[in-house]
């Protein structure tokens, strides 16, 4: 079981649990977190599923690929050159069972 | 459109009736309510599953493994906190434009202020001998995506019947399972719609270094089966492929009968003005079955996407709330093919000329496509910074020189964030 945490601007946060091996944005999009598009449905293609990780996860997670470094370069809101990344290349259930990540204003 | 009109669009009275529930539907839906309507809002949706998203479903999806989970366009929550009134298996068979009517196919009516049709597309379908045949397949929804991953596990010759981007994302997708996959394209080169020649040529390529055996000039003549089976292909040159499963993919149509048979004006997807209207103010279409006037492709057209049905939709709900404007989103798509990740900013045209960024060989490169001078275009492979760059250039209705395109010394993306 995974525990993922979505903090929001204005101080709310989306708790969502998951046991399967899937990815923070299709977490937060099955879920209903606001602010998490996922419009390409999962292929670093669109940047709208762009999240902030929370420093201390930062050591549990996958390198960037070339492709999604490309891609958060492009994101609504500025990069963040140690805490972007797209939430569709970040699968759940390896490395971590907790995560939290603040949610960008814009993704569009 | 005067106050008063804004005032009764965002009356409690006042309800939008939504016919589609894909990525435009529910795009459009998601906007209006963003963007503060606080009147009814009903969705309509033929298909009887949980709104999902089709691009994955000729991609990941068909990778080995138990059968996938759709990836739902939001979440079931969505639709009680946005207070829709989301109906599915509901098909709409008339509209009455006198009345603001639409009737459902349990003989029920619906009145609406203001209808969007966001009807998408169907597939075109083969009418050569044997496309009844059990083992010949579409690929559209997920229930076509269910079938053919079913069987996936259990066939060893795949024939797909056209190389578009559905039929070439699949086989690059069969080919990673081990599948023999021949594709039989009637026009000389494949994607050759969408994409530059010079991009094509590229694509045929990588498909056979993918193993793909790709034949073009070579249509599908007919079908034969054993037992109701499919088994062989033969093409439009006598040749026979053996064949286990049949994709087939040759485009789509835009889904216009309701609209035409409402008297609404129909061509190639259902008319609207740039403010994606109907010649009825009360009615509006958008996405795939939409034919509207192109800022970039500097006429009328009808585009296949999901930028397309997403920008529309944003671009309809603001329209219904009486913030009109002209739709200039610039247009933009991918295709996932193998490890061959392909972006195409803008729309290429025929007579553009194309410069090369990048070395083919490396599969990490960029056609930029110029019209009278400018930037009109760039389809880049597993180059996302290029794509990302030319989209912001062409958003902006900035360009480059042939020369800086094609000189990698020039940094493109440091300079389309440049104002």
């Amino acid at each position: 079981m995974t525990k993922l945490s979505f903090h929001h601007s204005d101080g709310s946060i989306d708790v969502v649990e998951t046991d399967s091996e899937t990815s923070i944005m299709r977490a937060a999009v099955t879920n209903g977190v606001r602010g998490i598009v996922g419009e390409c449905g999962g292929q670093a293609m669109c940047a709208t599923c762009h999240v902030y990780v929370r420093p201390e996860y930062l050591g549990g997670l996958p390198g960037i690929g070339d492709d999604e470094d490309e891609m958060l370069d492009c994101t609504a809101d500025p990069r963040d050159d140690v805490r972007s990344r797209l939430g569709c290349q970040i699968k759940l259930g390896t490395g971590f069972d907790e995560l939290e990540v603040d949610v960008p204003g814009s993704q569009v | 459109m005067d106050d008063r009109m804004n005032f009764s669009t965002n009356a409690p009275a006042h309800h939008v009736v939504v016919v589609g529930n894909g990525q435009a539907g529910i795009q459009l839906i998601d906007s209006l309510r963003t963007e503060g309507y606080s009147g009814r809002v009903t969705l309509l949706g033929e298909e009887t599953h949980f709104p999902y998203q089709r691009p994955p479903l000729s991609k990941d999806y068909m990778a080995a493994g138990s059968t996938p989970e759709a990836l739902p366009l939001r979440a079931e929550k969505f639709f009680p906190e946005n207070d829709v009134d989301s109906r599915l298996g509901v098909r709409v068979t008339a509209i009455d434009r006198a009345a603001r009517t639409v009737t459902l196919d349990d003989g029920s009516t619906v009145a609406y202020s203001t209808l969007v049709l966001a009807t998408g597309a169907a597939n075109r379908s083969l009418s050569v001998p044997g496309s009844t045949l059990a083992g010949v397949h579409g690929l559209r929804t997920l229930a076509d995506a269910e079938a053919v991953h079913a069987r996936l596990g259990d066939v060893g010759a795949v024939v797909v019947i056209g190389a578009g981007f559905i039929g070439l994302e699949f086989a690059a997708a069969a080919r990673q399972r081990g599948i023999a996959v021949t594709v039989l394209e009637f026009a000389d080169r494949p994607m050759g719609r969408t994409l530059s020649p010079a991009l094509s040529r590229y694509f045929v390529g990588a498909h056979e270094r993918m193993g793909v055996t790709l034949r073009l000039g070579e249509g599908i003549a007919s079908f034969t089966g054993n037992a109701g089976r499919v088994t062989s292909v033969e093409s439009t040159t006598g040749t026979s492929y053996p064949a286990d499963l049949v994709l087939v993919g040759i485009g789509v149509v835009p889904r216009t009968d309701l609209a035409a048979a409402s008297g609404l004006a129909v061509e190639n997807g259902i008319t609207v003005d740039s403010s994606l209207r109907t010649a009825d103010p009360n009615v509006f279409a958008i996405g795939d079955c939409a034919n509207y006037p192109s800022h970039h492709a500097g006429t009328r057209t009808r585009l296949e996407s999901v930028q397309n049905a997403t920008d529309q939709a944003r671009h309809a709900a603001k329209a219904i709330l009486g913030r009109s404007g002209s739709y200039a989103q610039l247009p933009w798509f991918w295709s996932q093919q193998g490890a061959l990740k392909l972006q195409i900013a803008g729309l290429v045209q025929s007579g553009d000329t194309t410069v090369l960024r990048g070395d083919p060989a490396t599969d990490k490169f960029s056609v930029f496509s110029f019209r009278g001078g400018r930037l009109a275009a760039v389809e880049s492979v597993n180059k996302p910074g290029d794509h990302m760059a030319a989209r912001r250039l062409l958003d902006q209705g900035r360009s480059v020189s042939p020369e800086q395109a094609a000189d990698l010394g020039f940094d493109v993306k440091s300079y389309s964030k440049a104002q």
